[in-house]
């Protein structure tokens, strides 16, 4: 194999998901923390190439392209969601959603 | 000669694979958010192809830089120029430094995690055919050994397209009850 060996990619990963958990736990703004969202789950296909890549078996790339198409899904229910908040001119921030709270 | 090229490569892509991500987090305008994040899926998908993943390299740039991103930066401009405070405009806060702290925390435990799991042995990957990762491969690893997860798949998007459906016309008539 070039170049770097698998050890890079998945450290790569795991930074990539760190950053992610990171904008989910301080933004505030529900489409930042989707956007922040799709970091992690992209953080978390990386590594699953690169273990794929490692085993030399493509099941691990089909399971990235399941991730792909639940964040697919994932997006367009919080999507929805932030659109219905936007109609009923909700304002967008996390911390000032607190009608569920007992 | 070709590994000095793909270290180069692979140090560009993970260059602005961080820095695009470091930039969705820490935008204060949503729209600026969603570009960076284009960003950060194209150098992924470079990534990808130097793991031999052509399928999912494409994939990713069509579903995601293009389908999703699309998506994301239409409700964007729906919703207006409603940027939210930068994380750090209102001054260091506890919460912010602890959520640092969980971050890093987290950060070397799945670094330890995997270097306990895997002992060093990462270092010498499968020799791969010329083949891997191409769509004729993944198609008929996902029509065969992986049926099942392409069925719930598809099952998984269709619920989430009638969702979509479904929250879209619930707003429609609260918009309308607002309006009468």
């Amino acid at each position: 194999m070039h170049g770097p060996d698998v050890t890079w990619y998945v450290v790569l990963a795991a930074v990539l998901f760190v950053i992610g958990a990171l904008g989910v736990l301080v933004r505030r703004s529900p489409l930042i923390i989707l956007l922040s969202v799709e970091i992690m789950l992209n953080g978390s296909n990386l590594a699953l190439i690169a273990f794929a890549r490692h085993v030399g078996r493509e099941d691990g790339q089909i399971f990235a392209i399941a991730v792909m198409a639940i964040a697919a899904s994932e997006v367009v229910v919080g999507l929805g969601l932030i659109v219905a908040m936007g109609r009923r001119n909700v304002e967008l921030d996390v911390d000032k959603l607190r009608t569920l709270r007992g | 000669m070709a590994n000095f090229l793909v270290w180069c490569v692979w140090v560009g892509a993970a260059f602005c694979c961080l820095a695009s991500a470091l930039a969705v987090v820490s935008f204060s305008n949503p729209f600026f958010s969603a570009l960076a994040l284009i960003g950060n899926l194209a150098s992924l998908a470079v990534l990808y192809l130097l793991l031999g993943g052509e399928f999912v390299a494409a994939a990713q740039v069509l579903v995601y830089g293009g389908a999703v991103m699309v998506m994301f930066l239409f409700v964007i401009a729906y919703l207006g120029d409603k940027t939210d405070q930068a994380p750090w405009a209102s001054g260091p806060s506890w919460q912010a430094a602890a959520t640092v702290l969980a971050a890093a925390a987290i950060l070397t435990e799945i670094i330890v995690a995997v270097a306990l799991s895997t002992g060093g042995g990462l270092a010498h990957s499968r020799p791969i055919s010329g083949s891997f990762g191409s769509p004729a491969s993944i198609g008929r690893l996902f029509l065969t050994d992986h049926l099942i997860a392409f069925e719930v798949t598809s099952i998984v998007l269709l619920v989430a397209a009638v969702g979509g459906v479904v929250l879209g016309s619930h707003a429609r008539s609260l918009e309308g009850d607002a309006r009468s």
